[in-house]
């Protein structure tokens, strides 16, 4: 698996992250790397051995149903850029 | 088969629906925030709801075994091992930039759920998947001509995104599935089924074919939040499609959004680069492991529902699957019918009868639910024991019950103080058929040419007119019959 300058620029647009044509070009050959040390992986045979989802061996705690919190507006609100009768305020989006 | 007519043939239209369900909880999948609906913006909104740096999601056990209820309701696998994913996009409304969601291994997998026909037959429709995930915040872009307002109180509440499998054939089976999977949700009690309030949310995917051929590409029509609109969604949909098809176009694979309003959908052109959503294991949460023995407790503990309930009705009570399935649609009125059976004390299908039509009719009409209605279970019991033991004839039993409704009082009371009792005095009705024969000499010669079924019809009418509906009809028929005999 290999990524091209297309990739790196469509991976960037999703992420929306703003990268410089030279940039770009850096990156192509730093992921295509990271991937090829990857790929590595690949070589041990792993049939029959389930994926590892976490280092710790437990399982998911679980919470019980109950509000703990309070009213939260004005601890939310208070690092908003913007805000107007207690909502958040963005540029419009549309549709 | 319901197959729509083309202007060069036949067509077969192909339908899933993805139900968007909000689980009964009191806080929300992963956070301790409120659920409840309609608090001041921003009120109910955890710093992990609000993506908070450093904060990290645990998940509502209460949540988890709601979905476990509703897989068991819809008599589908439950996935003992489950994995949570995040859906990356940005919007808005999605502090996170991706929701917590279940991809490749969701809680409950291959059910089924029956749906119910107006003429009475049933049709399996498969259910392909259910899975956990979190709901966005609210956007109101109508507030202010630059500016969107975002409140996050939804933010985080559980939903259940239920998935059914092609199986669906036409607008009105869609609305048959919506409609049994709410009242299967409310019997659960694991979703309130609220469609105005957006509890229950629905995307419909569609396309279209010749009969016996491959499917068709679809689209998803997205924001359909009745059972009228996804109808209308549909019949749009379905005729648009074949429309392109039939003029040599192709359908394009994507999103559209129904406007309510004008009863059509759109394309959603934006939508498209977004759908890369980059689905991976969530790393602040842990597989969800579940034990056999938890499915088991939590499936002894489901009630009855509507499927049994209705086969229930019809062995035990006789109903036919209409009134059966018109009884169980909402666990408030077969409780209520049963009420009124009074333990089977009472006839079932008369009692059918009258709180399917008369009942329902009357809080139809009048607005009202089962819990204001003026008239209770017992009150109605007791006006059937009245038509039952002869005191009042059926025909009068409706005036009863009218006056039942106006003042609240029982049927006793009403039919003693409006005087509604039937005659069964064989004496005072003899008396009633001496006078209407005395008084139409014509019509008991026309009868004496022949047993004419119409004129005795006629002498009947003339009798109950003359005791104010109160005679007992088949005793008036009976006197009749021998005095004109004879």
């Amino acid at each position: 698996m290999s990524v091209d300058l297309g990739t790196v620029r469509h991976i960037a647009k999703l992420a929306r992250l703003h990268v410089e044509q030279e940039q770009a070009e850096a990156l192509v050959g730093e992921l295509n790397k990271i991937l090829g040390w990857v790929e590595q992986l690949g070589e041990l045979d792993t049939t029959g051995v389930p994926p590892m989802t976490s280092v710790v061996e437990r399982s998911q705690p679980l919470r019980e149903d109950v509000v703990t919190e309070e009213d939260s507006n004005s601890a939310v609100l208070a690092n908003a850029p913007d805000s107007a009768h207690g909502f958040f305020v963005v540029p419009k989006v549309v549709e | 088969m319901s197959l729509i007519e083309g202007e060069t043939g036949k067509w077969e239209v192909v339908i899933g629906l993805e139900v968007h369900a909000q689980v009964i909880s009191r806080s929300k999948l992963f956070s301790g925030a409120s659920t409840a609906y309609g608090a001041a913006p921003n009120s109910q909104v955890s710093l992990v709801d609000a993506a908070m740096p450093g904060m990290l999601p645990v998940l509502n056990r209460e949540c988890v075994a709601q979905a476990v209820r509703t897989g068991l309701g819809l008599k589908a696998k439950i996935n003992l091992t489950s994995v949570f994913e995040r859906k990356n996009y940005f919007y808005a409304d999605l502090p996170q930039g991706y929701q917590i969601s279940q991809f490749k291994h969701p809680i409950v997998g291959e059910g089924t759920l029956t749906i119910d026909l107006p003429d009475g037959s049933t049709r399996d429709i498969g259910i392909e998947r259910l899975h956990l995930e979190q709901d966005a915040g609210k956007s109101l872009h109508d507030q202010d001509p630059r500016r969107t307002f975002v409140d996050l109180n939804r933010a985080g509440v559980a939903l259940m995104e239920i998935v059914s499998k092609p199986d669906i054939r036409s607008a009105e089976e869609a609305g048959a599935y919506i409609r049994k999977l709410r009242s299967i949700l409310r019997y659960l009690g694991t979703c309130d089924g609220n469609m105005e309030e957006g509890s229950l949310r629905c995307d419909v995917n569609l396309s279209v074919r010749r009969p016996g051929e491959p499917l068709g590409t679809r689209t998803e029509t997205k924001n359909v939040n009745s059972i009228r609109f996804v109808q209308q969604a549909i019949e749009y949909e379905a005729r648009r499609q074949i429309e392109v098809l039939e003029a040599g176009g192709t359908i394009e694979q994507e999103t559209r959004l129904f406007d309510s309003r004008k009863g059509e959908s759109r394309s959603m052109r934006s939508k498209e680069e977004a759908h890369d959503y980059r689905y991976f294991p969530d790393p602040d949460l842990l597989p969800l492991v579940l034990e056999q023995s938890y499915v088991d407790e939590l499936a002894a503990a489901l009630p009855e529902l509507p499927d049994e309930k209705k086969r229930r009705f019809m062995e035990d009570y006789g109903l036919s699957a209409y009134d059966a399935g018109v009884l169980v649609a909402e666990q408030a009125n077969a409780a209520f019918y049963e009420a009124v059976l009074d333990g089977g004390k009472r006839d079932p299908k008369l009692a059918a009868n009258w709180v399917t039509v008369n009942y329902f009719g009357a809080l139809n009409a009048s607005g009202v639910g089962l819990a204001e209605a003026p008239i209770d279970a017992k009150k109605l019991g007791g006006l059937l024991d009245l038509i039952a033991d002869g005191t009042v004839s059926s025909r009068l039993a409706k005036e009863v019950f009218e006056a039942m409704w106006e003042s609240g009082k029982d049927a006793a009371t009403i039919v003693e103080e409006k005087g509604l009792k039937q005659i069964t005095d064989e004496s005072a009705i003899e008396a009633l058929v001496d006078k209407v024969i005395a008084e139409n000499p014509a019509q008991v010669e026309q009868y004496a040419g022949g047993e004419n079924p119409k004129v005795i019809g006629w002498f009947v009418g003339q009798v109950m007119k003359a005791s104010q509906g109160k005679a007992n009809p088949g005793a008036v028929n009976q006197i009749l019959k021998r005095k004109l005999g004879g």
